[in-house]
C-alpha cells in the first residue's frame, strides 16, 4: 500500500513531465474544473409557518428584467433574468452564434458579441444584442456600435482576469482573420489593457465618448474578472457604468493557459455577494444593475444569485452545453443522429468531459471554423435546445421565488438562504445552516 | 460668440443671452459654415450639430479648452475645425469627415477612426490614432507614447518626434515619424509598417529594420504631400516591420516576452 503523495499525486507528475518532454504548458477551454465553494454550497429557505408560499403553476410571479436604468434613454428590457455572456465569433462557429441569437430573442432576453465584432447574422438573429468594447478592438467600428442595444466595456474575465485572450492559429480562418485585421492561421494574442485608456478617470471619459457616438441611447455596461470585486466594482460605477457585470473564476474561455483559468480571481458565489455589498455601500442597489456570471447551470442557481443581491445571471458554457457541447452525437448532412465519439477520441478526451475548445475541432460544430464540422451543428434545432434550457431554468427560478413567497423573482434576498459550509456562508454572508453565525460578521 | 452669427444650418438654435450660440456664420468676414461656441453651447448639443451636418458643409468650434470627445462619431464628409486645444478622443470612432485640431490634442484622438483626417496642428498625447481602421490621424507636432498602437489599416502621420512603443500590436496601416522615435518602436507588430525619418532609440520586441524598396519611398512621398512633411526625405527613411517571431506562442520564445 503506497500513502498518496498530496503534494506531487500522479497528474501533477504527468503534467511535469509532459512539459518537461514538449517545453509547453497546458491551454484549454471552458472554466475551472477544481472544486470551488459555489451555490451548491447554499440552500433556499422556502415558505412554512413563518413565510407564506404562493401557488406554483398558479399565481403569477413576475420575471421581467430592466438593466441599464442610471444614464440610457432606452434600457434593456427583458422577460427573463438569464441572459448569454459574451462568445466570440471566432471561438464559436457562425452557426452557433446565430443559435444564441436565435434563442434569447425566443425566450425574450439578451445575448453578447464577442473579441472579433459584430457578424450580420448576430445582429439579424439577436432582438436585444450587446455590443463588447473589448481591449483588442478587433472588429469594433462606429457603424456596429450604433446598432448596439448595449454596450459591454470589458476589462476582463472570470476564466482570464487581468490575462487578454487568444485565439489558436487553427481557428484564426478567413473570414475570422479578415474581421480581426489578422494574417490567417497566426496565433492571435487579444490584449490584455485598453489601448486608449489605463484607469477610471480616462474609462469614464471613454464612456461618455461611447454614449456620444449612440446618442446617449443605450447602456453601457462594464464587465469585470472577479478580483478585487469591491474595489472594482466601485471604480467601475464612478467610470460610469449603468450595469455592472462579474464573471467569477468558474467562467468559461475559448483557450486560455490553465495557469490563468484554475488559479486566479474569486468564485462566483463570494464576488456576487462583494458585488451587490459594493453597490449598496454607494447606495445605488437598483440604480446601478448587477449581472453575475461564471458556472450558472440551474434555475436553482440564478435564484441563489439573485438572492445574493444579482440583477440578471449570464450564461456562456452552459448555453454552449445546452445546444450539444460535449453531446455523443451532432447531426449529419442529411439530418441524421452521428455518432461522434471517435472525433472526441481523437482529441484525447471524450463527451462529457471535452474542454479542447481551443484546438478547433469541436466535433459537435459549436467551437470550430471548419466548414465541415460547422456544419454538423443545425442553428435552428440548436436555438430550440437553448431556448428549451432557458425556460426551464426560468420555470425553476419562479417556483424557487413562489416557494419563498415572492411574486417576483428580484425581491428573492439573502435572508432566503443559508450555507453548508463555513467557507460559503463566509463568502455569501449568510448563516451556515441550523445556526445564525455568519462567519466573519456574527459570532 | 460674434453677433453676425444668425440663423441655424441644422435646425437647432440654441438662443443666449448673447445672441444664438448655434448658428450660421452669414457676413463677409465670417468663414462660412456653422459655427459653435463651447462657451455656452453643451457638448452634447455641440456633437448633434455636428452630426447633422451633410456632406461638404463645414464648421467650427470655438473655446473648446481641452474639452473631451470633441466632433466624435461623424459619418459626413464635412470639413469641422477646433479651434483650441482638444482633450480626450477628439475625432474618435469617426468616418469620412475632415477635423482639424488648431492646438495640441490629449490622448486617443483620432481613436478608432474607420476613414476621414483628423489633422492636429500641435502636439498630442498618448494613444494616438488607436486601433484606427482606416483614414488619416496627422499631427504636426510630436506625439507622447503609444502612438499607433494596435493600429487596424489606418495610417498616422506624425511631424515630429515619437514617444515610447509607437506601433505596439499594430496590426495593418502605416505610421510615419518625421522626427526621432523613443523605445520600443513597434513593439510586438503584425502587418503594420514603420517609417521613421530621424532616429530609433530601440526597436521593440519582434521588430526589425528592412530595406526601402520603391513602393516604400512612394508610399511615403504621398504622405509626404498630403501632410505637407516637407522637412521628411522620402527617400531617407528607415522601415520598420515584423519580424513575425512571435505569430505563433511557444515557450522557447519566453526570453523576448
Ligand atoms: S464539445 Fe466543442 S464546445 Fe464543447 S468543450 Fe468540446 S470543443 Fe468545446
Amino acid at each position: 500500500m503506497y500513502e498518496t503523495n498530496h503534494t506531487f499525486p500522479p497528474g501533477v507528475i504527468a503534467d511535469i513531465q509532459e512539459r518537461a518532454s514538449e517545453g509547453r504548458y497546458v491551454i484549454r477551454g471552458m472554466g475551472a474544473r477544481r472544486r470551488v465553494p459555489m451555490f451548491d454550497d447554499l440552500l433556499l429557505l422556502t415558505a412554512s409557518a413563518s413565510r407564506y408560499p404562493l401557488e406554483g403553476y398558479r399565481e403569477r410571479c413576475e420575471t421581467g428584467t430592466v438593466l441599464g436604468t442610471r444614464n440610457a434613454s432606452e434600457p434593456v428590457v427583458l422577460e427573463i433574468p438569464i441572459t448569454i455572456a459574451g462568445m466570440s465569433f471566432g471561438a464559436l462557429s457562425a452557426g452557433a452564434k446565430e443559435a444564441l441569437g436565435r434563442a434569447a430573442s425566443e425566450v425574450g432576453t439578451s445575448t453578447t458579441t464577442g473579441d472579433g465584432g459584430m457578424t450580420p447574422e448576430e445582429r439579424n438573429s439577436s432582438e436585444t444584442l450587446v455590443y463588447q468594447c473589448l481591449p483588442s478592438r478587433y472588429g469594433f467600428n462606429p457603424a456596429d456600435l450604433r446598432k448596439a442595444d448595449a454596450v459591454e466595456v470589458v476589462l476582463g474575465q472570470g476564466a482570464k482576469p487581468g490575462g487578454g485572450g487568444m485565439l489558436l492559429g487553427q481557428k484564426v480562418g478567413s473570414r475570422v482573420a479578415s474581421l480581426r485585421t489578422l494574417p490567417e492561421g497566426i496565433d492571435q494574442r487579444s490584449a490584455s489593457r485598453h489601448p486608449d485608456w489605463t484607469g477610471p478617470d480616462d474609462l469614464r471619459i471613454k464612456i461618455e465618448e461611447i454614449r456620444e457616438v449612440t446618442g446617449h441611447r443605450v447602456p453601457v455596461y462594464i464587465k469585470i474578472g472577479a478580483t478585487r470585486v469591491d474595489h472594482d466594482v466601485k471604480l467601475a460605477v464612478a467610470a460610469g457604468a449603468d450595469v455592472v457585470v462579474v464573471d467569477g473564476m468558474q467562467g468559461g474561455t475559448a483557450a486560455t493557459q490553465e495557469a490563468f483559468i484554475e488559479h486566479t480571481g474569486v468564485p462566483t458565489l463570494a464576488a456576487v455577494r462583494q458585488a451587490s455589498d459594493a453597490l449598496a455601500d454607494l447606495g445605488l442597489t437598483g440604480e446601478v444593475q448587477l449581472v453575475v456570471s461564471g458556472g450558472i447551470r440551474s434555475g436553482a442557481d440564478v435564484a441563489k444569485a439573485l438572492a445574493l443581491g444579482a440583477d440578471a445571471v449570464s450564461l456562456g458554457v452552459a448555453s454552449l452545453i445546452a445546444m450539444g457541447c460535449n453531446s455523443p452525437t451532432a447531426t449529419g448532412p442529411d439530418g441524421e443522429v452521428l455518432d461522434v465519439a471517435d472525433d472526441y477520441r481523437r482529441m484525447g478526451t471524450r463527451p462529457g468531459d471535452c474542454h479542447h475548445c481551443h484546438t478547433g475541432l469541436c466535433p459537435v460544430g459549436i467551437a470550430t471554423q471548419e466548414a465541415d464540422l460547422e456544419a454538423r451543428l443545425d442553428p435552428g434545432a440548436a436555438a430550440t435546445r437553448i431556448a428549451n434550457y432557458l425556460r426551464s431554468m426560468a420555470m425553476e427560478v419562479t417556483m424557487l421565488a413562489r416557494a419563498c413567497g415572492k411574486s417576483d423573482v428580484h425581491r428573492l434576498e439573502p435572508e432566503d438562504l443559508v450555507a453548508l459550509t463555513i467557507e460559503a456562508a463566509a463568502m455569501a454572508r449568510v448563516p451556515l445552516a441550523g445556526t445564525s453565525w455568519i462567519p466573519g460578521t456574527t459570532r | 460668440m460674434d453677433a453676425t452669427v444668425t440663423g441655424a444650418a441644422t435646425g437647432t438654435a440654441v438662443g443666449t443671452a448673447t445672441g444664438p450660440a448655434i448658428g450660421t456664420a452669414t457676413g463677409a468676414e465670417q468663414p462660412p459654415g456653422l459655427r459653435l461656441d463651447l462657451a455656452e453651447v453643451p457638448l452634447r448639443e455641440a456633437n448633434d450639430a455636428l452630426r447633422a451636418l451633410p456632406d461638404g458643409a463645414r464648421a467650427e468650434l470655438l473655446n473648446p479648452a481641452g474639452r473631451h470627445n470633441l466632433a466624435v462619431g461623424l459619418t459626413t464628409a464635412c470639413e469641422v475645425t477646433i479651434a483650441g486645444p482638444a482633450g480626450y478622443y477628439c475625432g474618435g470612432l469617426g468616418e469620412r469627415a475632415s477635423i482639424t485640431v488648431d492646438g495640441p490634442a490629449g490622448w486617443g484622438v483620432g481613436e478608432n477612426l474607420m476613414s476621414g483626417t483628423v489633422r492636429v496642428r500641435g502636439d498630442a498625447s498618448q494613444s494616438v490614432a488607436a486601433s484606427a481602421h482606416g483614414g488619416l490621424v496627422v499631427v504636426e507636432g510630436q506625439v507622447s507614447l503609444r502612438a499607433g498602437i494596435s493600429l487596424k489599416g489606418g495610417t498616422l502621420a506624425v511631424g515630429g518626434d515619437a514617444g515610447a512603443f509607437c506601433g505596439f500590436m499594430a496590426q495593418a496601416g502605416t505610421i510615419l515619424i518625421g522626427g526621432n522615435a523613443g523605445d520600443g518602436l513597434g513593439d510586438s507588430l503584425y502587418e503594420a509598417v514603420i517609417y521613421v525619418a530621424g532616429t530609433v532609440r530601440s526597436l521593440g520586441t519582434d521588430a526589425r529594420v528592412e530595406d526601402l524598396a520603391d513602393e516604400d519611398v512612394e508610399r511615403v512621398k504621398q504622405l509626404v504631400e498630403v501632410c505637407g512633411f516637407d522637412h521628411i526625405d522620402p527617400g531617407n527613411v528607415t522601415r520598420i516591420a515584423s519580424a513575425r517571431q512571435l505569430y505563433h506562442f511557444a515557450t522557447h520564445n519566453h526570453d523576448a516576452y
